[in-house]
């Protein structure tokens, strides 16, 4: 039987991690391998960095962050952020990510998806879906710029396509609950784990640790993952796990 | 002590170099057959589908190799789709012929348990090896705390020679092969470089055992 995972979540801007973190242990705060060792020694059991750079440079710095983690980590990762082609998979994946995350990309050329799964394997390919509850719809649609412009895709429907076109994993935001710090949100989770049949990482929402046995309990949500809150040590990884261990669910 | 990585063309060997590297060995990553054959020990590695990476293996001649390995007694450990390799055969992409060295086949998660549950299929995440036996290099005593690995295939080894079988996982309602071992020849169906301490403990051990010369 599979533990449940929790993956923290780390904004990586031109090399450095954004959202100012404060932990004493570290030399370091804005490097993202000290911070990713740091969540390693906790207990996180994968994570996921974000390459939020707006240049050319910043992505190729990237590729060195991926390089430096993956020579000093021994749990896996994802890395998402301006992958737009097959080649930007080869680079990332070459360079020792595990893992790679597609977004507005996928969402603008499809095949993409299938590309890199046929390529390295769906085991290897991350869709995210940035959902929001849409009354004009009466569902969640997915949403790309941050929540600002959004699609024709019924965000059920697109994590059908996904998976078939190739994904091997669903990473699912809630644009609704993304900040609200009020748990992650419970419904669209539950909708899309019961329309695929991969892995489902539930993001977006998280507040405390009480917040991920709802969403790894209730709704069977495979994997759950959060930023802020790890990083303003608002709980911590371990204080999560130890809390979900005592209610009896399986973590490592 | 120097290890030869396999390097045919499939998949991530940055990360088990890396690895084996932190645990202080030299590491030598080649295509070349003799400069391989000159390591202590040899890794399979190995991501992506059993067809390519046997075509690749038969293109550059390193299938030959790994026959020459087992005859010869120098320890190799397949990692992954480098351990389904060496099994008899594969049903991936209709029916593939394997380097045989491990009795059994490969086949798909049929994704559906005996009760017609429905499971996940890719097998991805953390899951507890429990072990069926120790051998020399893999003994209970050095195998403190929690026996969790992170696991990431949707196919795996089937019909197997029990006497084999080192370690496994349940997932579904199947006995998924994680650690099997006949003579020098190892496999993991797990990724060790990638499962935080206690991968990189057996890892160690594995490379320990081959230092002292007890894989065999």
């Amino acid at each position: 039987m599979l533990t449940k995972r929790i993956i923290p979540c780390l904004d990586v801007k031109e090399g450095r991690v954004v959202k100012g973190v404060q932990f004493v242990s570290l030399r370091d705060a804005g490097d993202p391998v000290e911070l990713a060792k740091f969540y390693n020694e906790q207990g996180a059991d994968e994570l996921v960095f974000l390459d939020i750079s707006a240049s050319h440079e910043g992505r190729e710095t990237m590729v060195d962050v991926v390089r430096q983690a993956a020579s000093n980590l021994a749990i896996p990762f994802t890395v998402g952020g301006g992958i737009r082609t097959l080649e930007d998979m080869k680079r990332l994946l070459r360079a020792g990510a595990d893992k790679v995350s597609v977004n507005s990309s996928a969402l603008q050329r499809p095949e993409l998806i299938k590309e890199g799964s046929d390529y390295f394997g769906a085991q290897c390919i991350v869709v995210a879906i940035d959902a929001k509850w849409s009354e004009e719809d009466d569902t969640w649609m997915v949403y790309t710029h941050g929540g600002r412009n959004k699609t024709d895709w019924q965000a059920v429907a697109w994590a059908k396509e996904a998976v078939k076109l190739g994904a091997g994993e669903l990473l699912v935001t809630s644009m609704d609950q993304d900040g609200e710090k009020s748990g992650f949100d419970l419904p669209l989770t539950k909708a899309i784990r019961e329309a695929v049949n991969v892995p489902i990482i539930a993001s977006g929402g998280a507040g405390n640790a009480d917040h991920f046995y709802d969403v790894l309990q209730h709704v069977d949500a495979d994997a759950a993952l959060a930023a802020s809150i790890f990083h303003y040590k608002e709980t911590s990884v371990a204080e999560v796990k130890n809390k979900l261990r005592q209610k009896g669910v399986f973590v490592r | 002590m120097r290890i030869g990585i396999i390097d045919y063309g499939m998949g991530n060997l940055f990360s088990v170099e890396q690895a084996i590297k932190r645990l202080g060995y030299e590491v030598l990553v080649s295509a070349d057959k003799e400069e391989l054959f000159a390591t202590d020990a040899l890794i399979l590695p190995g991501v992506g589908s059993f067809k390519d990476a046997m075509k690749r293996l038969q293109e550059t001649n390193l299938d030959s190799l790994i026959n020459e390995i087992e005859i010869s007694n120098k320890p190799l450990l397949g990692i992954c789709l480098g351990m389904q390799l060496l099994f008899q055969r594969s049903t991936e992409n209709g029916s593939g012929k394997g380097l045989g060295i491990f009795k059994g086949e490969i086949e798909r998660f049929a994704g559906i348990n005996d009760d017609g549950i429905a499971y996940r299929v890719p097998h991805m995440g953390w899951n507890e090896l429990q072990f069926a036996q120790h051998p020399e290099w893999l003994q209970e005593n050095e195998m403190t705390g929690d026996h969790f690995v992170y696991f990431v295939h949707s196919y795996f080894a089937t019909n197997i020679d029990q006497e084999e079988l080192v370690a496994f996982a349940h997932y579904g309602n199947e006995l998924v092969p994680g650690i099997v071992q006949r003579g020098s020849i190892t496999g993991m169906q797990f990724h060790p470089e990638k499962s935080s301490e206690f991968g990189v403990l057996l890892l160690r051990l594995w490379l320990d055992g081959v230092k002292k010369g007890v894989v065999m």
